[in-house]
């Protein structure tokens, strides 16, 4: 009766594990073993070469420039997703009656496709007609050519930041509702006012969603790609690059299949990394309070 | 003093308002920009970008939908044969897995759990080159199946450990009940397990087609022909292809949003739940 069962569990088991099998972990060995090889424009011939590729990374100025727009993007997710979600989700809390208007609007750029977000934004920011340049004639300035080398990075940022805010929003303001209102009634009665209300009571009551929520961002990072594909496509002159765009035009424009498997390898040591040194910070810190 | 408390109280509450108001406009102005553009000609655009149409023309919606090598119309069949496909392909596996991890004990239950969390932190970039030279080399290739496969396997740990949660909260009782009355495990699923977890199901579904319906990489990497890709990558390509036709990029950034627009007015607590659910998701 058990085997029969046991038999039973592992036949409904069974397609999951060979699509997961051939589409997931044997890439991920075959990637790691693409990344020791000189292996161009998906031919039959790889060379292994070893470590090559990583010791070409390390000297590569783009990797260090993507490196360097990860942390950038990195600080604009921790200040606006986390940072300004926290506070227009403590401020909707006291706002009772329209409070579902506020996270409808909110919520619906996570909806829409990323790709219809950067494309909106490129024309957002077109020289002859774009809103950006409406709003800065508006308020007296020149019309300008937004995108170049120095500024291609922020603005390509600013809409992946932008259309997150509103999923921690919701994430927060979850956490508030499940707040006891009990807390709150005591501390009213002590006559608190909404601002230390805020800093002593809703924040430190919301530690562990805080928590998980700075982990996801953060690893969430790595996993950019459509808008900077759609706003810049890394440039001008890679000054935009992020990990996740070079590897895929290494790949698929370049051809050069060993070095951008070494990148992707890059990605998962960094996200892993990053996410359990995090972890353990931020937990670290949950036991000294 | 009263007073100039309560003067200040009602500043506070402007200034509230104020922050509320301006970043809901962040969301509203340049979605209403590009649907007010759409109806304009593309010298329209350009000599004022905010000004309303003279007259509403739907001509840029009539080019995208039957440009001969971009048409949006036939992107729509696409999207809706490889999203669908991927929902039903993906409920119909992760289903069966789920049932068998989340209602069955054995001993190797345990290391099943722990391969699926470790899936959840390999990014689809990892696994894409190797990906593109196994899918070219399949009979798939060239098909829709070509992309959905894919994207089933991209979505099967996340939905599996979601299922397996709920289906383990679930009480013994019925299974117990219908077993000792000879129901085979099969019929335990489809009559008892599957009913009572279909908001989970549900949950499940509407995640996996809004991230297959808005995922570019995936589609633009193992299906090359133009005439079985989605509307993402359809749109993906408008900039280029359509060069000063502002109007026409206009109103695809549109026709993109609709469907989406239409299932968040129609459920959006689900959508919410959805994807705030897949918020791990890799």
């Amino acid at each position: 009766m058990k085997a029969k069962r046991q038999r039973t569990a592992l036949l409904f088991l069974l397609p999951a594990v060979v699509l997961l099998l051939c589409f997931m972990i044997y890439p991920l060995g075959k990637t790691i073993y693409y990344s020791f090889t000189a292996w161009y424009n998906f031919s039959a011939v790889q060379t292994f070469i070893g470590l090559e590729n990583y010791k070409d990374l390390i000297r590569d100025p783009v990797v260090k420039t993507a490196l360097r727009n990860t942390a950038i993007l990195m600080a604009g997710v921790l200040l606006f997703q986390i940072g300004f979600a926290l506070i227009l989700a403590i401020l909707v809390d006291g706002v009772r009656h329209c409070f579902k208007f506020f996270r409808t609007i909110y919520f619906f750029p996570i909806v829409i496709s990323a790709t219809a977000i950067g494309l909106m934004f490129t024309l957002i920011y077109k020289y002859e007609y774009g809103l950006l340049n409406y709003f800065i004639t508006l308020f007296g300035g020149e019309k300008q050519v937004w995108i170049n080398e120095k500024t291609s990075i922020y603005l390509a940022l600013i809409p992946v930041v932008w259309q997150y805010v509103g999923f921690y929003f919701v994430i927060f303001l979850t956490g508030i509702s499940n707040i006891s209102s009990d807390i709150y009634e005591s501390a009213m009665l002590d006559g608190i006012r909404p601002v230390q209300k805020a800093v002593y009571i809703t924040v430190p009551m919301l530690r562990s969603v805080l928590t998980s929520s700075i982990v996801l961002v953060v690893s969430g990072c790595f996993k950019v790609f459509d808008i900077i594909f759609m706003v810049t496509n890394g440039g001008p002159l890679d000054s935009s690059q992020l990990l996740s765009t070079y590897m895929y035009q290494k790949a698929f424009a370049r051809g050069n299949g060993g070095y951008a498997s070494s990148i992707a390898i890059v990605m998962i040591v960094l996200g892993v990394a990053v996410t359990s040194v995090l972890r353990k910070m931020l937990q670290g810190g949950e036991e000294d309070a | 003093m009263h007073e100039a408390g309560k003067g200040k109280e009602l500043a506070a509450r402007i200034l509230k308002y104020i922050i509320l108001i301006f970043w809901a406009l962040t969301t509203i102005i340049p979605l209403l920009w590009v649907l007010v553009n759409s109806f304009k000609t593309s010298e329209e655009i350009v000599k004022n970008g905010v000004a309303l149409p003279a007259a509403i023309q739907f001509n840029n919606y009539k080019t995208i939908m039957s440009y001969p090598d971009l048409s949006m119309s036939r992107a729509f069949i696409n999207s809706f044969i490889i999203s669908g496909s991927v929902v039903l392909g993906v409920v119909l596996i992760a289903g069966l897995a789920a049932f068998s991890l989340g209602r069955f004990r054995f001993k190797w239950t345990k290391y099943a759990d722990a391969v699926l969390i470790a899936c959840l932190l390999v990014p689809s970039f990892a696994t894409m080159i190797p990906n593109f030279v196994t899918i070219s080399k399949l009979p798939v290739r060239g098909t829709h199946a070509a992309a959905v496969i894919p994207q089933i396997a991209g979505n099967l740990c996340f939905s599996i450990t979601l299922l397996t949660g709920f289906m383990r909260s679930l009480p013994d009782e019925l299974d117990e009940a219908a077993i000792i009355d000879g129901a085979s495990p099969f019929y335990v699923l489809t009559h008892i397990t599957m009913p009572l977890s279909r908001p989970m199901f549900a949950t499940v579904g509407i995640m996996v087609f809004i991230w297959s319906y808005n995922d570019l990489l995936t589609s633009m990497v193992y299906l090359s022909q133009r005439s079985k890709q989605p509307v993402c990558v359809i749109l993906s390509m408008v900039s280029n292809m359509f060069g000063t036709d502002y109007g026409s990029m206009m109103a695809a950034i549109i026709v993109t949003i609709v469907p989406l627009l239409v299932l968040y007015v129609i459920s959006q607590e689900q959508v919410i739940k959805g994807l705030t659910a897949g918020a791990v998701k890799g």
